[in-house]
């Protein structure tokens, strides 16, 4: 006898609504108020969840510095020539527009958990009754001895989206004739662990075309990376001979940078690069650190609801919570986001509060048309969110497939930016 | 390549046919910590963790994923050997049934241990021995770290009928990829369908019989109530 969903779901959703009623604080036009930092695919996917499934009963505020959101994901595709910069930029203007989301474009630098406030660059001052951070990562200072972000121009990172990526593209568009692009790949844990990876397809695609006898050099500190059988196929079957890799057993994790001199210093042996793309250690965004909420790099929350561990009104997603198996991506951040919708919208307003249910998908692209992924889905336990099915790409298959897995790649981009942002 | 595959899929299919690696709903998940002092009775022939070698068992760092027989430098028994051409991998369920009773899966093994007949004890070794095998937040693709309860499938599913407003909270996973106002650029549109289409297909997901990964992997945890709440709601709009 299995147990019956729905009569489980009717139970929780009954619980919850005797547990939630003492809880809802009223503001001052009686509605209880959400607020959420950062607009990315965590932050402004919740955002719009608790406003539109609201139906206005939630105040919702969201606090985002950038006017124009970049996405990370389908930056690399910019890098590789296949879309326009325009394509990965988003506005929130339908948010505040059509969803009736505070938008406020501001830095949140202080976090007052007792008062439950949340205060801005800019000198405002946020009340709320539940409050959700979703602000991506920092780098780890330190992590690669010789660059800090100072160096940021002369080595940029590129994995925060827009300048810097921008700046990479033009860097790599100006390489001397076969001249050296090096890439200093992060260790774990990271956002997009295919990530790196799909950058340097992107960047071999873009050098074949234009400068096809330069090289490719990767320092990795890790001995294995995500889908790294159908990356290093695909490496061998569009750029033979470009792209070296340099795991750890040669000395990829023990690397240092001389930005002055554009030098990377691999196990001791110094190389004159003509690039080089330093991806460093990351961590929870700053905000997590200064609410408070944060144990080692990331902030630990509970699978169910995505609530910090440290503080029962504060929710975090996406990079910067540690939650269990889901990797770090925007796939996954959104998943989480509707997740932590329905448990606030439950806790604030007593509707009701389903079982919590995770999925993630990556695709990367190897080359034009050349499309593969690595999915999973997840389900909520006492100790953390755990894997409990998936799939790969298989190496080997044919090119029909993979131009269908290319262009399914292209539909998930415009589904999760319009679930996102409207 | 291909075979070994294919093979892997058969065995799997046909554990779950047997039952074997029950899901996890049966029992408590498993403890690490408690699985380590467990841990302490295979040490005489195992190893496992930083520095671990093959001694008369095989390391057994990485496991989870790894293709039975495959440890370079360890000498199998015939039996291994054989199930491993045909394909077998370790995963958290073949594990399971490896430990609970090793003669019964691999008849010519040489690990001489009775097996565990404890539900709860085996779940709690395999979540110690898990933490040594690759971490699917840093590795998407590496073996779940439980096993998913899935519901029974009867014949009366399709009779069901859903509850639109349910199926409005579950379509949050579908809008991900598709879209709500039907527009079909490189994934389908899934409005409007007729409701038993869309069920059948769904099933036709969940049993695997209709092949796009994602889709498969949506549709297997979906419970029968929830497939009919989607098709209710994605008809209405
Ligand atoms: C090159 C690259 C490729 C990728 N490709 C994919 C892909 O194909 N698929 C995929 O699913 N994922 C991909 N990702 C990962 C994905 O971009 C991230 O995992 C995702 O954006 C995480 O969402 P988030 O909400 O946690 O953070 P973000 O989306 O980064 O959003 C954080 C937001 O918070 C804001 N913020 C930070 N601090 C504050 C503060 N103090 N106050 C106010 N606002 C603040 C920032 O301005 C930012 O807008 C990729 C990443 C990179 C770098």
């Amino acid at each position: 006898m299995k147990l019956n969903r729905r009569r489980f779901i009717g139970a929780t959703a009954g619980a919850t609504a005797t547990l939630a009623a003492p809880m809802v604080r009223a503001a001052s036009d009686g509605r209880p108020r959400v607020v959420v930092v950062g607009g990315g695919a965590g932050g402004a996917t919740v955002a719009r969840y608790l406003a539109k499934d609201s139906k206005g009963a939630i105040d919702v505020t969201l606090i985002e510095p950038t006017r124009t959101y970049y996405t990370c994901f389908f930056s690399n595709l910019y890098l590789g020539g296949l879309i326009p910069l325009e394509k990965i930029a988003h506005s929130y203007g339908t948010l505040a527009a059509e969803y009736g989301i505070n938008v406020v474009h501001d830095w949140a630098v202080g976090i007052d958990r007792d008062a439950r406030t949340v205060t801005t660059a800019g000198g405002y001052t946020f009340a709320y009754d539940k409050l959700v951070l979703s602000p991506g990562i920092d780098f780890v200072e330190g992590s690669v001895p010789g660059w800090d972000i100072d160096a940021q121009n002369e080595m940029p990172h590129a994995y925060k989206a827009g300048s810097q990526t921008e700046l990479l593209r033009a860097q790599i568009m100006a390489m001397p004739e076969g001249g050296t692009y090096a890439m200093v790949a992060p260790p774990n844990p990271y956002r997009c662990p295919p990530g790196p990876y799909e950058r340097v397809s992107m960047v071999a695609r873009i050098l074949k075309q234009h400068n096809p006898t330069a090289k490719i050099l990767i320092a990795d500190p890790k001995p294995k990376f995500s889908k790294m059988a159908l990356f290093q196929e695909g490496w061998s079957n569009h750029y033979d001979g470009m792209i070296e890799w340099i795991g750890p057993d040669f000395g990829g994790d023990k690397v240092s940078v001389d930005p002055a001199a554009m030098t990377l210093d691999i196990d001791g042996e110094v190389t004159r690069v003509d690039v080089c793309n330093v991806i460093p250690a990351m961590k929870a965004g700053r905000i997590c650190e200064i609410a408070g909420i944060t144990d080692g790099n990331w902030a630990p929350v509970h699978a169910r609801d995505l609530r910090s561990k440290m503080d029962d009104n504060i929710h975090v997603l996406g990079d910067s919570c540690a939650q269990g198996d889901m990797p770090k991506s925007g796939f996954s951040a959104n998943s989480q986001a509707k997740v932590c919708a329905n448990a606030v919208r439950g806790a604030l307003t007593g509707s009701a509060v389903f079982p919590a249910k995770f999925s993630n998908t990556c695709w990367s692209s190897l080359d034009e048309n050349d499309g593969v992924k690595v999915g999973a889905t997840y389900e909520a336990t006492d100790e953390k969110i755990a894997k409990v099915d998936g799939f790969i790409s298989k190496t080997g298959e044919d090119a029909t497939l993979r131009q269908a897995t290319y262009e399914e790649s292209f539909g998930w981009y415009e589904g999760i930016t319009s679930d996102m942002f409207g | 390549m291909m075979k070994a595959k294919l093979h892997i899929m058969a065995a799997m299919a046909t554990m779950a046919a047997l039952g074997w690696g029950a899901p996890a709903a049966a029992h408590d998940h498993g403890d690490p910590e408690r699985g380590a002092a467990l841990f302490k009775a295979c040490k005489a022939c195992h190893q496992v963790g930083e520095g671990a070698r093959n001694r008369v068992g095989p390391v057994l760092n990485g496991v989870f994923g790894r293709p039975a027989g495959s440890v370079e430098g360890f000498r199998y028994s015939a039996g291994m050997e054989r199930e491993s051409a045909d394909g077998l991998v370790w995963t958290w369920e073949t594990l399971d049934a490896y430990i609970e009773n090793p003669k019964a899966l691999v008849s010519k093994t040489r690990m001489s241990f009775r097996g565990i007949r404890d539900e709860q004890k085996r779940a709690d070794l395999l979540a110690y021995l898990r933490l040594f095998s690759d971490n699917p937040a840093d590795i998407p693709e590496a073996e779940p770290t439980e096993a998913s309860a899935l519901p029974n499938l009867s014949p009366e599913v399709l009779a069901l009928v859903g509850d639109p407003a349910y199926g409005e909270y579950l379509s949050s996973e579908c809008t991900t990829c598709h879209q709500v106002d039907g527009s079909d650029e490189g994934i389908p549109s899934i409005t409007g369908w007729p409701v038993e289409d869309f069920v059948v297909a769904m099933h036709a997901y969940k049993e695997k019989i209709r092949p796009h990964p994602v889709m498969q992997m949506m549709a297997g945890r979906l419970s029968n109530e929830e497939i009919a709440a989607l098709a209710a709601y994605f008809n209405g709009l």
